[in-house]
């Protein structure tokens, strides 16, 4: 099957080598990985900041380069879950393009459930050693049911032991443009997850979303925390 | 009550700064949320009830003048007087030409939002008629200075029993006590004599049953009770939206009411009352007013946001908020706090004077999926942010930022230039280091956490280089 790798433009900038591991994984089973060049960001920003004309205008770009793969997957539940359930709404009065995200909606996926329920995942190409707690991010576990599949994976690592962690599905704080709207009010709700965290001991916190990752990564480090990692779970899957 | 909505930056804030309040808010978030989620396992299909409770509060906002008419009509019938009330002012008039008609010197009061909404107390005090709260948080807060509530249900949520000793000691002028039941023991001691005195009782109302013209109420410390029984007058004020068809939706909301609110399976009380004293009757009011108030919700029926309508207050939305969770309720400024507030408030005070509130939620959707009536509460709080942009009502700068990221993002040529100086500069920033304590493009980031250094190289920039080896 062809997968058309959503990279996500956090991924893009801040961490290359999630979406290496990403295509790594979606190679390991079986399929080929197509990373369309001209992709750039899914317009949540601009959807969740209340501009339909630019989120719409992202959308449209989005449903063009992947609208020809079998799949669409992305490492972030939040990303998958806008073009998934959000795409419809933006372009509830555009007809011909609501049919269009109707149409791709279906065949998008978050990295994990993908590698779980659609492509059978069996062989992990990593080995990662260590304990990690795992993060569920919001967008994720409410609006596309990631909770099982991650740790379902982390499950077939021999090495890996997962310290679930007190209130695992509260958020962290990040919310995307929230996090530099109300800095303060955001950096307050990640130490709460934090703390929640590292009291798990785990030597690693893991997640699906890299915004929730880096504002998890930014508390620790102020905390005075160099020791715990902070992961995606595409970097745990594909360790060396 | 005045609205301090539009100051909700510099109220959050001053909250974070409050060790004490700090320290309060984390103990009622345990509380509630723990005790929800065991409530709820009790209902076989909570969620199929969940369901029910929506369309049965649907089927009535779609005909809302109709079901209202049907139960003037019924409570009527019952010797009740139906008034209607357009804003605020105006239920203060009609309380206070009550309260001239039957010659009334004292109002005990039960809980009540709407009279919050309206700023009841201070206009009763101005006609001559001393208000009393007897909810214990309501009456805390009155002795207070009228401090306002910061949650709907748990109006002192925000207090430490500390405070309350405090305050009683101060208040009371007697000597200090520490014992939650020696505390509640002391307010009976000095509403009892309230309650006996009073000629007027003013109440809420959680439900308006059409069917038969009552008004339900939910409680669980008695004082309802009092306030709607003992005195001659009794008052209703409640919003136009509470009104359902018939005692068995009663049945089905009440399922999901006090579960979703306290994590009871039911509430110490719940009263239906219907009409005036009968002759053959040993308790009830003489005279019955139901005040039933528009204050914008009018204008919300038939718009985008009707479904906030079906709210029916139990607050499960803040107690599961993080952003509640870590400023309170008294930093979204209004009457209603929490995702719910941050819907309301904009709706019944003018988007114009509560630009953050939309804004001040992570859309997490944890207040969505615990909502008894499914409220959308997310996409309600996305919508407003839309109607905000249309109007042009947020900071220059932010929008500015935001249409630049999004002409860049429809660019991939223009992306991908930016995205090279972008990454290089940060990583030039941090200076070999894994993370920026300090970013001025971003300051609200690291204000309280540090902004993690990036790779240095754009994941499009490694790809191309990778697709390029032989």
């Amino acid at each position: 099957m062809r997968v058309g790798l959503f990279v996500t433009c956090l991924v893009d900038l801040m961490r290359p080598r999630i979406g290496f591991a990403a295509i790594e994984l979606l190679e390991a089973a079986g399929c080929e990985v197509i990373v369309p060049a001209t992709q750039t960001c899914c317009g949540q920003p601009a959807w969740n900041s209340g501009d339909r004309a630019s989120a719409a205008k992202l959308a449209k770009k989005v449903i063009a380069e992947f609208e020809g793969f079998d799949y669409v997957v992305a490492p972030s539940g939040s990303c998958a879950d806008h073009i998934r359930n959000e795409y419809p709404s933006i372009l509830a009065d555009e007809p011909e393009w609501l049919a269009c995200a109707a149409a791709l909606s279906p065949k998008v996926f978050e990295l994990t459930d993908f590698l779980v329920n659609v492509a059978k995942l069996e062989n992990l190409p990593g080995h990662f050693s260590g304990s990690v707690t795992y993060h569920d991010s919001c967008a994720g576990l409410h609006s596309l049911g990631i909770k099982a599949q991650p740790r379902a994976l982390l499950a077939k690592l021999p090495d890996v032991r997962l310290k679930e962690m007190n209130a695992a599905e509260e958020c962290c704080g990040f919310g995307g443009t929230f996090s530099v709207k109300f800095g303060d009010i955001s950096a307050a709700i990640a130490e709460r997850k934090c703390t929640n965290a590292v009291a798990t001991e785990a030597d690693a916190i893991v997640g699906g979303d890299l915004g929730c990752l880096l504002n998890i990564e930014g508390k620790l480090r102020r905390m005075g925390d160099e020791e715990t990692r902070v992961l995606h779970i595409a970097e745990v899957l594909t360790a060396k | 009550m005045e609205s301090r909505s539009h100051r909700f930056k510099e109220n959050a804030a001053a909250a974070l700064a409050n060790p004490v309040l700090q320290a309060n808010m984390r103990t009622a978030k345990g509380k509630f949320v723990d005790k929800r989620a065991i409530a709820i396992k009790e209902i076989d299909d909570f969620e199929g009830t969940r369901e029910a409770a929506k369309q049965l509060r649907n089927l009535v906002l779609e005909n809302l003048d109709l079901w209202l008419e049907k139960f003037e009509t019924n409570a009527t019938a019952r010797g009740a007087k139906v008034l209607w009330a357009k804003d605020g002012a105006e239920i203060c008039r009609h309380v206070a030409e009550i309260g001239k008609r039957h010659g009334i010197k004292k109002a005990v009061k039960s809980k009540s939002m709407l009279s919050e909404e309206a700023g009841l107390n201070q206009a009763l005090e101005a006609t001559g008629i001393q208000p009393v709260e007897t909810d214990l948080g309501e009456y805390i807060l009155q002795i207070n200075n009228n401090e306002p509530p910061s949650h709907i249900i748990a109006p002192v949520v925000h207090k430490s029993l500390d405070e309350v000793a405090d305050l009683f000691e101060k208040v009371h002028q007697t000597p200090r006590k520490t014992e939650i039941p020696a505390l509640t023991r002391e307010a009976r001691e000095v509403l009892r004599e309230h309650f006996l005195t009073a000629d007027m009782g003013i109440s809420g109302g959680n439900f308006l049953v059409a069917e038969t013209g009552s008004v339900a109420l939910v409680t669980n410390e008695g004082n309802g009770r009092m306030v709607t029984t003992l005195p001659r007058v009794h008052v209703v004020i409640t919003g136009i939206e509470k009104v359902i068809p018939t005692l068995e939706d009663l049945a089905t909301l009440m399922r999901l009411l006090p579960r979703s609110a306290t994590g009871q399976s039911i509430s110490n009380y719940v009263s239906v009352l219907t009409g005036t004293k009968a002759p053959d009757e040993l308790d009830g009011p003489e005279h019955l007013y139901y005040i039933l108030v528009d204050n914008g919700r009018a204008d919300v029926i038939g718009s985008e946001f009707q479904e906030m309508l079906r709210c029916i207050r139990c607050g499960a939305c803040m107690n599961h908020c993080p952003v509640y969770q870590t400023i309170g309720g008294h930093a979204y400024g209004w009457v209603y706090p929490g995702p719910m507030g941050s819907v309301l408030t904009p709706l019944y005070t003018g988007l114009e004077n509560a630009i953050d509130l939309p804004h001040a939620a992570t859309l997490c959707n944890q207040c969505g999926v615990v909502c008894p009536v499914k409220i959308p509460l997310p996409d309600l709080l996305r919508k407003l942010r839309e109607k905000q942009t249309d109007k042009n009502l947020r900071p220059w700068m932010e929008r500015a930022v935001l249409k630049a990221w999004a002409f860049v993002a429809a660019s991939p040529t223009l992306y991908a230039l930016g995205a090279w100086f972008g990454v290089r500069y940060l990583k030039w920033l941090a200076g070999g280091k894994a993370s920026i304590p300090v970013l001025s493009a971003a300051p609200e980031w690291t204000k309280g956490r540090d902004f993690p250094a990036p790779e240095g190289k754009t994941f499009r920039e490694l790809y191309a280089e990778r697709k390029a080896k032989p």
